[in-house]
């Protein structure tokens, strides 16, 4: 009985707790990514970098307020400083916009030729993100770094195995939670929300019944940035960050989108933890967990990882490709590619 | 007489290359319903695109209650109050039908609740499938949300491309008695309809077309007994 109870607590600690938390923050890129797919029509490749600038910026408010002592208690400074990251980023992706993507839908562009754009996007933010704040990896996370640790853990249980609740942890749950509650509540309830679904949905008739395009453009960028730099912070502030990583995370972002259906909210969010944990529990050593479970005679000799962490993008890249073969919709029926 | 109500006279144009419509007139009274028939490719859905602004006119004019409407755009044109319902893709699937009523109304700034009222008055199914997603009602249960979302507006004319296309002949008499009931509100209503004999027997007006002109116009019941229409276009 004590060994079931301390193989479960080494799931929850090694796989339950932090697949949830990096899927909240996979969920929150992938809403972006199905928002701007579901919206103005492609497959946005900069929104790994939109991420990275958001974060970078709000690290750089970070600083600054805790610099002027301002601090947030218990919590990171970090979400403190959110919000100006977003209003930040949001000028950025209205700008770019302005400037860059206005012209190929004025012209009607063809979706494939706005991901080549996007592209071209991708590599100026990512330009601007690394020389604002450079290429080194930063831990921006202040505040308690706790709820529960691993030895208070044992003690209180009595158990072998130690469970550990990082506070960025919850904090990555909690704020995703209430994004996307935000997000369901601004698209299924306001005038403004609606048309942004009516003109996913039904882009001429959208027209025909005086809903201004631009206008939903817009708002949808600002959605789309807040979005970004949200799981970018809690991406930071659960791991580091480092602007190539936030470059790669890219893959399974995307991944998720697609799993879940690209254009459907819904499904980015279920995509998300789908990849997360297809990720965690393909490269956790579930050695430990065996030994527990298992009679003796059976315990593993090996670490029964089936794939190094090394290789957990190509856990995302099988997904994707086996999604696109066989159910290019994806799981909620979004629009196919 | 007085000018129609709504009138797009000599149009001439097509969508870039070589015109479609040679000098077509099309018009309709205040709570009156003129229908458009003819063959296939007969032009009939672009000469009611043309009177909509969405296609560009080389010759000819669009006149709303004696205002010139020629050079606005489609959006232009609902706000001066022209309804539109497409041939296809008219609903929004995805969201519910009250939704879609909603977006109807979206060019509004006050209370639409009575209108939506009135639309659930008309078609009382609507109302029992409110909170259903619109794309997965039934045909005929589609078309009555198209018809409804362009009567969120409170337009002064309906226009209709082909409402009962693919729909049984039970819902599509049931959809011509719902037509006429709006145009008994005083809204006039232009529509292409490929049941030319049913449209024809609700028709205040029909109007003929062949390869983008005026062949035949008449009243409905005229055409009806015009014995070289019923030859050529009736099918005896």
């Amino acid at each position: 009985m004590m060994d079931f109870l301390n193989a479960i607590v080494a799931l929850l600690n090694f796989v339950v707790i932090p697949g949830a938390a990096y899927g909240a923050q996979l969920a929150l890129g992938a809403l972006g990514v199905t928002l701007v797919y579901g919206i103005l029509r492609f497959s946005n490749f900069a929104h790994g970098d939109t991420m990275a600038f958001g974060t970078a910026a709000t690290i750089l408010v970070t600083w600054l307020m805790t610099s002027l002592g301002i601090s947030f208690g218990p919590l990171p400074t970090a979400l403190l400083a959110l919000p100006f990251g977003i209003a930040i980023t949001a000028l950025l992706v209205l700008g770019t916009d302005r400037v860059v993507y206005r012209f190929y839908r004025r012209v009607k562009a063809a979706p494939v030729v706005l991901v080549m754009v996007s592209m071209g996007v991708m590599f100026v933010m990512n330009g601007i993100t690394r020389f604002v704040i450079g290429v080194d990896e930063i831990n921006f996370a202040d505040g308690a770094r706790f709820v529960i640790g691993a030895r208070e853990f044992r003690q209180m249980t009595g158990l072998d195995e130690g469970l550990a609740i990082r506070s960025t942890q919850v904090i990555t749950l909690v704020v995703a939670v209430i994004a996307v509650a935000l997000l369901f509540w601004f698209l299924n309830r306001t005038r403004t929300g609606k048309s942004m679904r009516a003109f996913s949905d039904n882009e001429d008739l959208a027209l025909l019944s005086g809903i201004n395009p631009e206008r939903v453009v817009a708002v949808t960028w600002i959605i789309v940035a807040a979005l970004a730099t949200t799981a970018g912070v809690l991406y930071g502030l659960d791991k580091s960050f480092k602007a190539f990583t936030y470059f790669q995370l890219l893959l399974p972002i995307f991944a998720s989108a697609v799993v879940g259906g690209l254009g459907n909210p819904l499904g980015a969010i279920a995509g998300g933890f789908v990849i997360a944990f297809s990720e965690v529990t393909v490269t956790y050593a579930w050695k430990k967990v065996a030994t527990y479970v298992l009679p003796e005679s059976l315990a593993p000799e090996g670490l029964l990882q089936l794939m190094g962490t090394d290789y957990k993008f190509a856990v995302s890249f099988a997904i994707l490709v086996i999604v696109l073969l066989f159910k290019p919709t994806g799981i909620f029926k979004g629009k196919s590619i | 007489m007085a000018d129609p109500f709504l009138i797009g006279a000599g149009m001439t144009g097509g969508y870039g290359g070589a015109d479609i419509l040679h000098d077509c007139t099309l018009a309709v009274e205040k709570g009156e319903i003129a229908v458009i028939v003819g063959p296939n490719g007969a032009g009939k859905s672009t000469a009611m695109k043309a009177v909509f602004g969405m296609l560009k006119l080389r010759q000819g004019h669009v006149l709303l209650d004696g205002e010139d409407i020629t050079a606005l755009s489609p959006q232009a044109r609902v706000h001066k109050g022209m309804g539109f319902v497409p041939q296809t893709h008219n609903i929004f699937g995805s969201m519910t039908v009250a939704e879609n009523l909603e977006m109807g109304a979206f060019i509004r700034r006050d209370d639409f609740r009575d209108t939506m009222a009135q639309v659930y008055d008309l078609f009382p199914i609507l109302k029992d499938k409110r909170n259903q997603p619109a794309g997965e009602l039934s045909g005929g249960q589609r078309q009555q949300v198209a018809v409804g979302r362009a009567l969120m507006t409170q337009p002064k004319v309906l226009m209709l491309d082909e409402p009962t296309a693919g729909v049984s002949p039970i819902v599509m008499d049931e959809l011509f008695d719902r037509i006429i009931e709006v145009a008994r509100t005083g809204i006039s209503i232009l529509m292409v309809e490929q049941n030319a004999r049913q449209a024809l027997e609700i028709a205040d007006k029909g109007y003929v077309l062949v390869q983008g002109a005026n062949r035949f116009t008449d009243t409905g019941k005229a055409l009806m007994a015009d014995p070289e229409v019923r030859r050529t276009f009736l099918g005896g």
